[in-house]
């Protein structure tokens, strides 16, 4: 069964055996504004928590995407290089940004999950 | 800017009402975007008519018998020449020719115009001007006023409709239509439409009005910088500053034939010097070929990696529909045309040379 955490970044990821789907959150869309395009990363590439991850660029902005814990990309939404507006109109579905194996689950207890994310962005 | 207090719009309240986020702008605390947001704003002004507040930027009129004369020292500008209502874009040079701020200039009378200044600049042009201005018999008089622009192809109907009869006015030109206000045919966008200065009150019934037309909607701060960065127009503190002169701005369209070579403005001489030695760097347009935006500060290299100049606007074009961008290159680089590359977090972006506008303008010019 899946889980789900989110950062203070206001990223979401979605945690199923030590593969997490990650994205940004529907706050996180709603105040970059219509996003045009979506630098996303190499399969393969090491990312340490903290990194930025992707770019995401609105029509005013680039805004990186952190990653939010260690570990090896292994999979990006190529759907996204057509179709940057996803990620404002299916931030937590369709508009997942990458996939990663996670190094170290233990980096996922400082999350929030749904609740308190809710509480944080008030 | 004087001080490190952030203004606010008269107008705030509504905006707020209006759903909008808000940003700082050259001190201002502006609305960037409403509910609709960047990308629809932007097209509904193309295509309809948008609504700005654009009460950042200041009105200063410029009244007495020396106000020709005070004009033709702070602008490279023949004042006199202005028909009784005729604007005119200029520019205020400091001694090095270098573009202090870009100004309208509109004539209202033998001697009186309206100044339209940017808000980032306004005290320090208006410190400026009064210091040209010692010893000559001219007042500058900074109005009180609530600024908007309504700009796109149903402006004229939609003004028309909310009462405010635009006559025979044409793309620059500028009428006091009422007691206190200021209306002009131009704007910031490349699309037909009115800027028009008023009282408060005056303001907010003529918001309802404008308001109660479908065809009209409020546009934030962040389309109307995707709207003029495709209309080829330069932002002051971006794409024009005091470090850079008009003949690499391309802006020499500004400055009548007749007084580039004898002129009596400040930075005359400057100017000279410049246009006789060429430019060494010109504003271009960049159009990317992919779908990654450039943004202002990149670096521009040419196609064998070697240094060629910056850019000083960038963004998504919503109507284009592919990156917009300004800049600077070396001059044997700026024909239409030259491709480029832009340095964006380590990876080379290709662009090429493009003329500018983007998006051809839609003035109303007769």
């Amino acid at each position: 069964m899946a889980t789900t955490y989110f950062t203070e970044d206001h990223e979401w990821l979605r945690v199923e055996g030590d593969v997490a789907t990650v994205g940004i959150t529907d706050y996180a869309q709603e105040q970059l504004g219509d996003i045009v395009f979506v630098e996303i990363p190499q399969v393969g590439k090491g990312l340490i928590k903290g990194d930025t991850a992707v770019v995401v660029e609105s029509v005013k902005a680039a805004s990186d995407v952190y990653a939010p814990a260690d570990g090896e990309v292994t999979e990006a939404n190529e759907t996204l290089g057509s179709d940057p507006a996803l990620v404002n109109s299916a931030a937590t579905g369709d508009g997942w940004l990458w996939k990663m194996k996670l190094s170290d689950k233990s980096q996922l207890d400082g999350l929030m999950d749904e609740a308190a994310y809710k509480a944080h962005i008030g | 800017m004087a001080g490190d207090e952030v203004r606010h719009l008269p107008l705030e309240d509504l905006h707020i009402q209006a759903g909008a986020r808000f940003g700082a702008f050259a001190g201002w605390h502006m609305p960037l975007t409403y509910p609709a947001g960047v990308m629809k704003e932007h097209l509904h002004t193309r295509d309809h008519a948008g609504l700005f507040d654009i009460s950042h930027m200041k009105l200063f009129e410029v009244r007495g018998k020396d106000a020709v004369a005070l004009l033709d020292k702070a602008c490279p500008l023949q004042a006199d020449a202005l028909a009784i209502s005729q604007s005119k874009y200029t520019l205020l040079l400091n001694e090095a020719a270098g573009i202090i701020d870009d100004l309208i200039v509109t004539r209202l009378g033998d001697d009186r115009f309206m100044v339209v200044a940017n808000a980032g600049n306004a005290s320090e042009d208006e410190a400026h001007l009064r210091k040209l201005a010692g010893g000559l018999a001219v007042t500058i008089d900074p109005l009180d006023r609530v600024f908007l622009a309504l700009q796109g192809p149903d402006a004229w109907a939609a003004l028309s409709r909310a009462g405010i009869e635009t006559g025979s006015l044409l793309f620059m030109h500028g009428i006091e239509p009422r007691e206190n206000w200021f209306m002009t045919r131009s704007g910031y966008t490349g699309e037909d439409g009115f800027e028009v200065g008023l009282p408060e009150m005056d303001a907010r019934e003529l918001v309802t009005r404008l308001l109660d037309d479908d065809r009209v909607g409020w546009v934030g701060l962040a389309a109307r910088d995707s709207l003029r960065l495709e209309a080829g127009l330069c932002l002051h503190g971006n794409d024009i500053k005091p470090e850079i002169n008009p003949v690499d701005a391309g802006l020499m369209w500004a400055i009548p034939k007749e007084i580039r070579a004898s002129g009596k403005f400040v930075g005359a001489n400057a100017l000279q010097a410049v246009l006789a030695r060429g430019p060494l760097q010109k504003r271009v347009g960049l159009k990317a070929e992919g779908r990654q935006p450039v943004r202002a500060g990149a670096a521009l290299v040419d196609a064998e990696g070697k240094a060629a100049g910056h850019v000083t606007s960038g963004g998504f074009g919503p109507s284009t529909g592919f990156p917009v961008a300004m800049g600077y290159v070396a001059a044997p680089l700026a024909s239409n045309g030259t491709q480029i590359f832009a340095d964006v977090r380590g990876a080379k972006v290709p662009l090429t040379v493009h003329s500018l506008p983007f998006i051809p303008h839609r003035y109303r010019k007769g």
